[in-house]
């Protein structure tokens, strides 16, 4: 190991494993899927369910954010270090939202 | 001394190596450089956030309508404030001297992504501009103060919009630099260099890196939503159309308060470097402190709504987010503890990098008590708004992180320049510091608990006089950091050259050459007990 330089450190770890490009078939229908989600959203915008709009919401958008992040940012072909580190993040958001309710779910 | 080598492993990083003057330092993708400049526009926001705050003092010296007018008093505590922690504060210790530091201590040549390093300056130098011209433009500076609380910031006619743009720039700043560095510890640490002989340096830095990606996007957001709703008007925040103030207030926390624990954790590694050095004992409890600074980041991601508890935000959160508040005290005082018996029975020598390590502790210390007091929600009532929170405040961050940063450049500016700045000079200057930060910042404590509120521009009677010592402190203050600046400037310019170890440091930037060379390693260098003085003696 004795020769390695610090560029080549990095190269070694980052060798990218390249996968097959998505269809375009397939990313329309992904396409598709988060034009149906969406409009779902409105509609249940709508309907009056109390705190569960909420939660109808947050789960939509946390649905949608999936598909982009798998398919369109290719999480889905990613290793398990970047798979963790996006699912940190979300972790991080969903503690801040849900300590928010703390707040507003009691607040009345 | 003259270098006139031009091998870059000779070759002080500073020197001209051929092409290009003012370019090579802008466009450089050089660490080292890019720290500099980073030092040096900090530096000079700093003075400019200085001179705003000695207006301000001067102003509150008399009571009454003198000096300044309500209206200008306002834009010149918000400018003191956003500057502050914007464009010093954040990016102070990490985009300085960890750029230049952090790959050093892994043994490694470079960050992961210089590119994206040098274009981080870049969005700080845009941030800046665009700070700029909030304040020389439309209706004037911000009147806000720094937290642009709603509905006040989406009203009011001053520059906010602009103002609030440029923090969203700073933060995608902040961010670039926080990946880097976690990218960097994760992929070019030395063959050897296991996560257990990781500098502590390097976890505060790589803690603080996690903390700035992924909470300053927050920050991103919030500042796009106030510019929404001031030019769209979409309601979000505004109660008179349907919005709630107060998740304005939980957005803008749920950044700042982890904000303060990306200025004082790098601030916690400086000195967890320094203290074993100076005290010639191995750092008591590494384990301990390099996870305490995890657990800050984690733990103190979860507190933000302490700053809220008046707010009218529901009992519930009040109790969890007091008890939470507590909850982040343990890893502190743990770093604090560990410090301490880091130096029981060492072999100490009070250089000035040791002394500002240990006037940080101080300051620190009852900084983070007194953070108690407000972190209780039953007390916190009492004193929220006042005076109490601001002597709390700068005692945390210009007594803790601030003495960090200068600790810094002590302990590494014979590293970074080649030479040596006086130490009568520096042991004096520190010296007429503390005691100015004492006398500014302890009278406000005080003001604070007889219920003198913060951001008022004029003030009863019965509290001149501390008004006024408090002022005096900033005179002194001001005399100590014009000595400290002169001091090193004059030992940069014409101090003796530097040896390689004058403190005798175990890390790996103390086996490179004094000044540092543009290209520090030679393949890659042996991964050192970072904390093992056997053998390692000071050389100056
Ligand atoms: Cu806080």
């Amino acid at each position: 190991m004795h020769d390695t330089t610090t560029a080549a450190r990095g190269a070694e770890h980052g060798a990218d494993r390249p996968h097959e490009p998505l269809s375009y078939r397939f990313l329309l229908l992904v396409w598709l899927g988060l034009m149906c989600l969406t409009a779902t959203t409105v509609a249940v915008s709508r309907i009056e369910l109390g705190a569960l709009n909420i939660v109808a919401a947050l789960g939509l958008a946390g649905a949608k954010a999936s598909l982009v992040i798998f398919f369109f940012m290719h999480l889905k072909y990613e290793n398990w270090i970047i798979k963790g580190m996006v699912f940190m993040a979300f972790v991080v958001l969903a503690i801040a939202i849900g300590l928010t309710f703390v707040d507003v779910g009691y607040r009345y | 001394m003259e270098h006139t080598a031009q091998d870059p492993h000779e070759r002080p990083f500073f020197a001209p190596s051929g092409k290009g003057g003012l370019a090579s330092w802008i466009f450089s993708t050089d660490h080292k450089r890019i720290g500099l400049l980073y030092l040096g526009l900090i530096m000079l926001m700093f003075s400019v956030a200085v001179v705003l705050g000695l207006l301000l003092r001067l102003k509150l010296m008399t009571p009454g309508n003198t000096l300044l007018t309500p209206q200008q008093y306002n834009a010149i505590f918000t400018l003191h404030g956003v500057i502050m922690v914007f464009m010093v504060v954040i990016p102070s210790i990490p985009a300085s001297f960890g750029n230049i530091f952090l790959p050093l201590h892994i043994g490694a040549n470079d960050v992961s992504f210089p590119r994206l390093n040098n274009f981080s300056w870049w969005l700080y130098v845009t941030g800046l501009v665009l700070a700029l011209v909030s304040i020389f433009t439309g209706n004037g500076p911000p009147d806000t103060g720094w937290t642009f609380y709603v509905p006040f910031s989406e009203h009011t006619t001053t520059n906010v919009s602009i103002a609030v743009i440029a923090v969203f720039v700073l933060g995608f700043s902040s961010i670039l630099t926080g990946l880097n560095f976690i990218t960097t510890v994760h992929r070019l640490r030395t063959p050897g260099m296991t996560w257990r002989k990781l500098p502590l340096f390097v976890w505060s830095l790589y803690a603080t890196g996690w903390i700035q990606v992924l909470a300053t996007p927050i920050l991103g957001i919030t500042a796009l939503l106030i510019f929404s709703e001031r030019v769209l008007h979409l309601g979000l925040f505004d109660p008179g159309r349907g919005g709630d103030p107060l998740l304005y207030q939980h957005l803008f926390w749920i950044y700042s308060h982890p904000a303060v624990y990306i200025m004082i954790l790098p601030a916690m590694g400086v000195i967890s470097e320094i203290i074993p050095v100076f005290s010639r004992k191995p750092v008591f409890g590494y384990n301990m402190i390099a996870f305490s600074s995890l657990a800050i980041a984690f733990a103190g991601s979860l507190v933000w709504a302490h700053h809220m508890f008046t707010s009218g935000m529901s009992d519930n959160a009040v109790l969890l987010f007091s008890f939470l508040t507590f909850v982040v005290a343990i890893p502190s005082a743990i770093k604090v503890f560990n410090w301490l018996s880091t130096m029981y029975k060492g072999s100490i020598s009070l250089d000035p990098p040791l002394l500002f390590s240990l006037g940080f502790i101080l300051m620190f210390s009852i900084g983070g008590l007194t953070g108690l007091v407000l972190g209780s929600a039953g007390t916190d009532i009492h004193v929220h708004d006042t005076y109490f929170v601001v002597a709390h405040f700068h005692y945390v961050i210009f007594g803790g992180t601030g003495l960090g940063m200068f600790a810094a450049m002590h302990y590494w500016f014979p590293k970074v320049f080649g030479r040596m700045y006086d130490h009568t000079r520096a042991f004096w200057s520190f010296w007429i510091i503390l005691l100015g930060m004492n006398v500014l910042y302890f009278p406000m404590f005080v003001m604070g608990l007889q219920g003198m509120p913060r951001r008022y521009y004029d003030y009863l009677p019965q509290y001149a006089p501390l008004q006024m010592v408090s002022t005096w402190g900033s005179w002194i203050l001001a005399v100590g950091l014009i000595l400290m600046f002169h001091n090193l400037y004059r030992g940069c310019r014409y101090g003796p050259v530097a040896t390689k170890n004058p403190w005798g440091g175990a890390t790996l930037e103390w086996t490179l050459p004094t000044p540092l060379p543009a290209e520090a390693f030679y393949g890659d260098p042996v991964a050192p007990e970072p904390y093992d003085y056997k053998g390692v003696n000071p050389d100056g």
